[in-house]
């Protein structure tokens, strides 16, 4: 997955979501599936993103969209759950969901009817790094969306009973999350590969340390980590910069900027190679083989999403794609990934197949990592991928809630204003001897963490 | 429904109109292939859809999840494009593109700039006409739809019973089979199946475009004339004209399997968005279910804390008559049985008492806002299209938001007293197990 936002969710942190309606549409099959989400690269003046820094040290990026009444907030905040305690793991990922269950001055009903009266939706989500808080409101409805925006931000209450109702759901998500294979899968590799650290647990943490967590604990987190010096926020669409960030110099006058306590990113475990299995009641295994990537600002970024569209990134024109499910029908999905975190990051290969064909779904696979470290890839492979990398950037922008996750992404990762311009140069810069030290130096077999999540009495 | 501010609503109307429906401008080249273009200048991405009117609904018993084979097969090249290769040309030129197949249609579609969007355009038409679809790719295309229903409906509890309850809650509509189709039947469809039934139905007159996007509706129209206006109509394509004949009494589905959590799902018989009373089924579900504050969520998540979600959804996006489906994952330990008791005291509420007037004006701006949100992506815009021509043509979406802003407290309870009927529905329970061995 070629993702300049690289960050794979995953699901693994919780979401609450408001006004879940969307326009009906009928059941479809999305048949052929496409691993990546699309990505980077050319300039569009459409955009034409601004940034204001306020005096509480908040971030501000906007861009002005008038063809829609409607305005979206995309905030990014460091508040993920590598900054909770030990012992207290699903401290950040309660914190985030209670956000919207009431503030100092609204119960959670009133909230909720505030919103979904004038049709918006506000979500907050949390991973490891990062909670995101969205909201997306009509022109019209703007002050008052802002205003709920504002306060659940910055004045969340975290009563009892509203903390016992989102403990009661998120044991309850880490239940479902057990009925899907590829979570487990996920779960399992994590754990393996950040052993010991906040990168290898659960973002919602376990039954066990949800039910530690208290009101203290989640009030503490919120007071520390909850800070404008800490937060981006994007706001796109039909507002001025100029409106906008005045509106939010006045609603953000009590929000104070703090330092809060620094923490030295955890690293990835040194010894992680190994064979996982779990055992399901399942049709098919659920396959996941990966080891350590990169952090975000590596200097090999653009030759290693380059080589990884190659390998299994690029969805139908990859290696993997051409050998696993074209050639021999094993699969239905299949693709690679390098996650590239602000701090870590990790190499990835999913896919599932029928139980039986397990091993040799497995063996193809490591195959085909084997030519690509061993003979590279082709000039016409290399300038395929630099054509798609560079000629769907500009398709990635194609709505307002996009642009907005992208720049609050832009702005954490330190690409600068102008990364758009720069992107397709970036890209084109990469060359053959790149793509092959990338593979050589980033796959690396010898470290290999396999999970396989399948009935194992047919699984070999 | 009063608007706020004279101002508010001058900027709501002008503002919407540039996008909305009634800018889409309809053409029928000679050869009865229909063209709905739609110019939105707001990203520089383009979406071209290809809806062809066949899904699982036009398939015959023991040949279910044909439509969906062939969609696969699809992408197995033509004389002048080898297997797989369309994918790779639509990438190598910045777009992304993929396929779909419903119980309705059959759609293809990529996204592209404007530039670029001839390349998608020129190998549409080719595939129309001259796609081989029984190269030596068929064996392994079938193990990957095999392995698609693995993953997607055995080893997918929810989406195993929902199959279940369509086998059920359909006695000789073909709404019954599932698009994917049973395994038995994938695994015996054979390529005279595939031959057929491209021949049938992949016609230009049984087929309508959609685009969406950055582009001038006169270029567009001129190169999709060059492209597809040489390709000769086809017969007429068989009318399925089968009518599932009224339920009477309920149904009862249990499924056991391998899960964590129960899950509840009710599905009642209702009419499609062709009849008037489908704005206040709309409606019904976000009473039921629209948002945290909807009654379904305040009773059974936040008050009894029985549910983990629960949802309602209108489907009248169906070519024939669907099913309006409440649904509830269940919170562990929790009993189906009771959660079922506590929906039925809230739809036979709503049978009972008309909604307040302020509940219905909410129910209202919700639906209006999502209409709006809509309009943001360019794929969007062109799937509300698509699916409106493909169930009663796309001029009844300009009609949409009046028709909403029209219904009545009365419309909703005499609506929610007629298709919420106890005896026209399926109740569906997943029972979670523990594994088998």
């Amino acid at each position: 997955m070629q993702n300049a936002k690289c960050k794979v969710k995953n699901g693994r942190g919780a979401i609450s979501t408001f006004a879940l309606r969307k326009f009906p549409f009928a059941t479809v099959l999305i048949s052929l599936f496409l691993g990546a989400t699309v990505i980077p690269s050319s300039s569009d003046a459409r955009l034409a993103p601004r940034r204001a820094v306020l005096e509480n040290g908040l971030v501000v990026l906007t861009s002005e969209q008038r063809a829609l009444p409607m305005v979206t907030f995309n905030l990014l905040i460091e508040a993920g759950s590598r900054f909770e305690s030990a012992g207290r793991e699903g401290t950040a990922n309660l914190v985030a969901s209670l956000l919207t269950y009431g503030t100092r001055t609204r119960t959670a009903t009133q909230i909720s009817e505030a919103l979904d009266f004038i049709g918006a939706t506000l979500s907050a989500a949390c991973d490891e790094e990062t909670a995101t808080v969205s909201l997306t409101v009509l022109k019209k409805d703007l002050q008052a969306g802002l205003e709920l925006f504002a306060d659940v931000l910055t004045a969340a209450a975290f009563s009892q009973a509203e903390i016992d109702r989102q403990k009661q759901s998120v044991i309850a998500s880490i239940r479902a999350k057990q009925e899907e294979p590829g979570q487990i899968a996920q779960e399992k590799f994590r754990e393996a590969l950040f052993r010991d650290s906040a990168y290898g647990r659960p973002v919602e943490g376990t039954m066990e340390s949800v039910g530690r967590v208290d009101r203290g604990a989640l009030l503490q987190f919120y007071e520390q980590y909850y800070r404008p010096n800490r937060a981006i926020l994007a706001v796109v669409g039909d507002v001025s910069h100029e409106e906008i960030v005045g509106l939010l110099q006045k609603l953000s006058r009590s929000w104070e900027r703090r330092n809060s306590p620094s923490q030295p990113p955890p690293t990835p475990s040194p010894a992680a190679a190994g064979f996982i299995r779990i055992n399901k009641d399942l049709t098919q295994a659920n396959i996941l083989i990966g080891h350590d990537g990169v952090p975000r600002n590596h200097p090999d970024y653009y030759a290693i999403q380059a080589m990884n569209y190659i390998l299994g990134g690029g969805g139908f024109s990859s290696r993997l794609m051409d050998s696993i499910r074209n050639e021999r029908g094993l699969a239905y999905s299949v693709y690679s990934a390098f996650d590239a975190d602000k701090y870590a990051g990790s190499f990835q290969l999913a896919m599932q197949t029928k139980n039986e064909s397990a091993g040799e779904a497995i063996r193809v696979a490591m195959e085909e990592v084997r030519k690509i470290r061993e003979q590279g890839v082709t000039r016409e492979e290399l300038q395929a991928a630099k054509d798609y990398l560079t000629g769907s950037f500009p398709l990635r922008f194609d709505s307002n809630r996009r642009v907005g996750a992208f720049l609050t992404q832009m702005e954490y990762f330190g690409l600068g204003l102008d990364y758009m311009e720069r992107y397709a140069d970036l890209v084109r810069g990469v060359t053959m001897e790149d793509v092959l030290r990338a593979a050589r130096s980033r796959l690396q077999p010898d470290k290999w963490i396999v999970v396989v999540v399948a009935d194992q009495s047919k699984a070999h | 429904m009063m608007r706020r501010a004279i101002l508010a609503l001058l900027i709501v109307v002008f503002w919407a109109l540039p996008a909305g429906a009634s800018q889409v401008r309809e053409f029928v080249l000679d050869n009865g292939l229909k063209v709905l273009l739609l110019e939105d200048h707001k990203s520089p991405a383009v979406t071209f859809q290809v809806w062809y009117r066949v899904g699982s609904r036009n398939e015959l018993d023991g040949k279910s999840g044909l439509s969906h084979f062939l969609e696969h097969m699809m992408f197995k090249g033509t004389p002048t494009t080898g297997p797989e290769q369309y994918s790779r040309i639509i990438a190598t030129n910045g777009g992304r593109s993929n396929a779909f197949t419903s119980a309705d249609h059959t759609v293809y579609f990529a996204t592209m700039s404007r530039e670029k969007i001839g390349v998608e355009i020129e190998l549409e038409a080719d595939r129309m006409a001259n796609a081989v679809l029984d190269g030596a790719t068929f064996g392994a295309e079938k193990q990957v739809v095999m392995e698609e229903r693995r993953l997607r409906t055995e080893d997918n509890p929810a989406a195993a019973l929902g199959e279940v309850m369509g086998a059920v809650e359909y006695t000789v509509h073909p709404y019954r089979r599932p698009v994917i189709g049973w395994m038995s039947d994938i695994e015996n469809l054979a390529r005279e199946d595939l031959r057929r039934h491209y021949a049938l139905y992949y016609a230009p007159n049984n087929a309508f475009i959609v685009a969406v996007g950055d582009f001038s509706t006169q270029e567009m129209l001129a190169k999709i004339k060059t492209e597809f206006g040489k390709l000769p109509r086809g017969a007429e394509a068989p009318k399925i004209k089968v009518v599932e004949p009224p339920q009477r009494g309920e149904r009862r589905v249990t499924l056991k399997k391998e899960a964590e959590l129960p899950f509840l799902a009710i599905d009642y018989h209702v009419p499609n968005l062709k009849d008037p009373d489908n704005f206040a089924l709309d409606l019904l579900s976000v009473v039921l279910a629209g948002g945290r504050s909807s009654r379904l969520h305040q009773e059974l998540v936040y008050h009894q804390r029985v549910a983990r979600n629960v949802g309602a959804e209108y489907g009248g996006l169906s070519v024939d008559p669907g099913m309006f489906s409440i649904t509830a994952q269940l919170l562990p330990e929790k009993q189906p049985g009771e959660v079922e008791k506590a929906v039925d005291a809230i739809v036979e509420r709503l049978r009972a008492e008309p909604v307040g007037d302020k509940e219905l004006e909410k129910a209202k701006n919700q639906v209006e806002a999502a209409f709006v949100f809509g309009q943001d992506s360019v794929f969007g815009q062109a799937m509300r299209i698509g699916q409106y021509e493909s169930v009663a043509g796309w001029r009844l979406l300009d009609q949409y938001l009046e028709g909403i802003r029209k219904v009545t407290a009365a419309d909703l309870l005499r609506v929610a007293k007629k298709y919420l009927d106890p005896d026209q529905r399926t109740v569906g329970t997943l029972i979670p197990i523990k594994e088998k061995n």
